[in-house]
């Protein structure tokens, strides 16, 4: 029984994807889309605390999200994965459940 | 009944700055008709929306508060509050509206709704639902 | 849209429902109720009266089931059941008995 969790605010704006994290439990994993993608930059000032809440969870993000911002895969997270809206899909059927954190 | 769902309303945001919270209101009203098993999470901001002594006359838009005691005649009874989320922002569970229903199935005696958990229960209580829905 | 009581008038939207709750007055129930086709008596007062009272409480118009059940626990069982109170509102309790009362159609009806 796992947890499929999506965020789309920056962590730099709220504390959504933060708190996701902290709501997670081992097995579930969690996709950031949107502006939710600039939660798996490596090298900011929160990639230590998202790497820490994140043990246990897998990380992935949406490349169309991340393209359309700039944002050079290279510069994410080794944690982090890529995935296309067909991956997306797929990360959906392969949880029980879907929380989208707003 | 094995076609009942569990469902969980998450709210996280705080009453009037956004429409957020009174939508997910209306919308636990609404599927509240689908007797569903279905229970509130209130968490981060969300923890605002419990507050006791709301009076909104003077932002000129309707205080839905009140509307939270009527939940328990839509047997609608398990709104959990997590206490890191209170602790966080200062507040205690006196700090919340007292929210009572009448259990059916113990001679209709008045219990409390709100039930305090912490964060590690919360993520559990997640984790056992069938249906999230976020606010 | 509006009604019209004692030479005042009174804006309601297309299905009937006032638009300021604060207009409402006995006089103007009894002007809603014309329109639904139906004769306030004791019994209709004793429905609307509820509903006001409970709009006051919760800031909210319940839903039929919600509306029975409380009844029932007010009244009793001879009047919080669905017979008695289509009786007295043909056309649905909670829509005909709320838009008399002054008060928004219930959440969730549609």
């Amino acid at each position: 029984m796992s947890t499929l969790h999506t965020v789309n605010k920056s962590p730099f704006e709220t504390q959504t994807l933060l708190s996701c994290l902290n709501h997670c439990r081992e097995g579930d994993a969690v996709l950031l889309i949107e502006d939710g993608i600039y939660g798996g930059i490596e090298g900011s000032a929160l990639s230590e605390i998202v790497k820490e809440s994140a043990a246990g969870v897998s990380l992935y993000v949406l490349n169309e999200d991340v393209k359309a911002r700039g944002i050079d895969p290279g510069r994410l997270l080794g944690e982090v994965s890529g995935v296309d809206y067909e991956g997306f899909v797929d990360l959906v059927t392969q949880h029980d459940r879907t929380q989208s954190w707003l | 009944m094995s076609d009942t769902k569990k469902f969980l309303y998450v709210n996280r945001k705080a009453p009037y700055g956004t429409i957020y919270a009174l939508e997910s209101l209306e919308v636990v009203l609404i599927g509240a008709a689908f007797e569903q098993d279905v229970a509130l999470a209130f968490l981060d901001d969300g923890v605002f929306q419990l507050t006791k002594g709301q009076d909104t006359a003077g932002i000129g838009v309707k205080n839905f508060s009140p509307t939270f005691r009527a939940l328990g005649d839509y047997d609608v009874n398990k709104l959990y509050v997590e206490r890191e989320s209170l602790e966080e922002r200062g507040l205690t569970e006196d700090d919340l509206q007292e929210i009572m229903y009448e259990d059916e199935d113990d001679d209709w005696a008045e219990k409390p709704s709100i039930r305090i958990v912490s964060r590690a229960e919360m993520a559990e209580i997640m984790a056992e639902q069938d249906v999230i829905l976020s606010f | 849209m509006a009604y019209e009581v004692n030479g005042q008038v009174v804006e309601h939207d297309e299905e009937g429902y006032i638009t300021n709750l604060s207009d409402w007055s006995r006089e103007l129930a009894e002007e809603i109720a014309k329109t639904e086709n139906i004769e306030m008596t004791d019994e209709h007062w004793e429905v609307v009266n509820f509903l006001r009272d409970y709009y006051e409480e919760y800031q909210i118009a319940p839903a039929v089931r919600v509306l029975i059940k409380a009844i029932k626990k007010s009244m009793g069982p001879e009047k919080g059941n669905n017979k008695y109170m289509y009786e007295l509102f043909p056309y649905g309790p909670a829509k005909q008995a709320c838009k008399i009362a002054g008060l928004p159609k219930p959440t969730g009806c549609v």
